[in-house]
């Protein structure tokens, strides 16, 4: 018979998967609607940030739940884990609503005739989400470790795209309005990947038990 | 995304558990216990580190409470025990011809499950130990019988009623008695065989902090059946599982990424 405390944690991990799918879904609507200029796209959106904030406040009283029943060893660095996919996750959708905003005030706009990687950049964050939380499912930190470095070519796409775009306000001042906005949705794609890479570093110590955010920390790394 | 949940979490890493820097004080090597044919340790090597309290987990009959009355040679006591290996206290075999085990005793004391205040007063409680060894000076016990009971932070609660008996204290207040009773006579381990699972929560917490302050004096080892007990208070864990020790290492390890299947097995649960 399963015990009722692994019953728990098994709903934990279930409601974190179901998190994660809308987290996905939510990017890739955001950069949709972005490329397509789909005004009703950024809106529902925009409208469905509030499904990933109640699973964050869903996710969070679940793992204090089990915290109080003193869970220990891979139960405990599960529902230390949760506690923090939650909270990136979360962040994933504010960031995706980010996106939405923008991609709502440029279909208002002309479009501008700007060469830029940003669907190369898009698909990068997009699969570096997807591919974390793989890793999560699959509980492979090999997967999650080589997805790591893979956040630097986003950064670097990030400042080429950055710099593409402040070029062209100088050239362009009366396209800065439109410009503004796209500086602001690269950097949210920038900031999805840093949360993804973060969701890889905690599948890490999920299977591991090493703390391999910032160099490592001492006692864990025995 | 699959829908299904997630297959079952497994550590993926053996790591050495490193047992910090301390030197030992007590070193098991190759330790059987005997009960006539019925083998109850099998050839246990562990190091215990000084002024550190170590637990002793496992399941019921796993032989963690026999290896501690190892520690002090209760288990002469009982007939029809023998055994092989060696525990080394410091320099000393403690199972060596010529060791007295009243001596070694005094070196190395004991707390019980149950508290057994003897039926005297609470002063003569903790009198008890150092009378036997002859201390007789009024002013000396005084004082020896004040800094144990500070020592087992009891001295407030009962400063005012020394002299009635050791039998009206509550039972957390009995069990803190016998701490201090154990700690006169100026022991250098303290061995303590599920000394709070007898108390209430309130009781209990006094008795893990006392335990947490003994340490900067004492070496402690501990048996529990409480891992939140041994989580809170220990800083060394040993793992038992019939008769055999199974891994010990840093208690923040042992709780947090065991290496063996077996102790993470017993940590969350999922036992047998």
């Amino acid at each position: 018979m399963e015990r009722h405390f692994e019953q728990e944690l098994a709903e934990l991990k279930q409601k974190l998967l179901t998190m994660g799918s809308y987290a996905e879904k939510a990017v890739s609507d955001a950069v949709n609607a972005l490329a397509n200029r789909d005004l009703a796209l950024a809106l529902a959106v925009r409208a469905n940030d509030k499904v990933l904030d109640q699973f964050e406040l869903e996710v969070d009283e679940m793992a204090i739940r089990l915290l109080a029943k003193a869970p220990l060893a891979s139960d405990l660095r599960l529902v230390t884990v949760a506690l923090k996919l939650t909270q990136n996750l979360e962040r994933v959708g504010d960031e995706a609503a980010k996106i939405a905003k923008r991609a709502r005030d440029l279909s208002k706009e002309p479009p501008l005739k700007l060469q830029l990687e940003l669907p190369r950049m898009a698909a990068l964050a997009g699969d570096l989400l997807k591919r974390s939380l793989d890793a999560f499912v699959q509980k492979d930190p090999a997967a999650a470790r080589a997805l790591i470095p893979r956040d630097k070519e986003v950064n670097a796409l990030h400042k080429q795209i950055q710099a593409q775009i402040i070029e062209h306000m100088k050239e362009s001042p009366d396209h800065i309005a439109r410009c503004l906005h796209l500086l602001v949705a690269t950097k949210s794609l920038e900031r999805i990947a840093d949360h993804a890479k973060n969701v890889a570093e905690e599948v890490v110590y999920l299977c591991e038990a090493r703390d391999i955010r910032h160099g490592g920390s001492k006692w864990t790394a025995t | 995304m699959p829908e299904n949940a997630l297959p079952k979490l497994e550590v993926k890493t053996a790591l050495a558990a490193a047992s910090g820097n301390a030197a030992p004080l007590i070193e098991i090597k190759k330790l059987s216990l005997f009960y006539g044919q019925a083998q109850a340790l099998k050839n246990i090597s562990l190091s215990i580190r000084e002024r550190v309290v170590t637990a002793f987990i496992g399941p019921s009959g796993c032989g963690k409470s026999t290896l501690l009355r190892c520690l002090n040679r209760m288990n002469d006591l009982i007939d029809g025990v023998r055994i092989e290996g060696s525990v080394r206290i410091g320099q000393h075999d403690i199972y060596a011809p010529d060791v007295d085990v009243i001596e070694l005793r005094k070196r190395v004391g004991m707390v019980f499950q149950k508290s057994n205040p003897f039926p005297k007063s609470i002063y003569d409680n903790v009198a008890y130990g150092l009378r036997i060894q002859g201390v007789k000076n009024k002013s000396d016990l005084d004082a020896a019988v004040e800094q144990s009971l500070r020592g087992a932070a009891l001295w407030d609660e009962v400063k005012d009623r020394l002299h009635t008996s050791a039998l009206g204290l509550s039972g957390g207040q009995q069990q803190r008695l016998c701490i201090a009773r154990a700690i006169a006579v100026k022991p250098e381990i303290v061995l303590m065989d599920e000394p709070a699972s007898a108390l209430d929560p309130i009781a209990t917490a006094r008795v893990e902090d006392l335990i947490l302050e003994l340490k900067r004096d004492f070496t402690i080892v501990i048996v529990t059946h409480n891992m939140q007990q041994a989580t809170r208070i220990s800083d060394d864990t040993a793992f038992f599982y019939m008769g055999e020790l199974i891994e010990a290492g840093p208690t923040q390890k042992i709780f947090t990424n065991p290496r063996q299947k077996r102790t993470e097995d017993y940590v969350t649960g999922r036992f047998g």
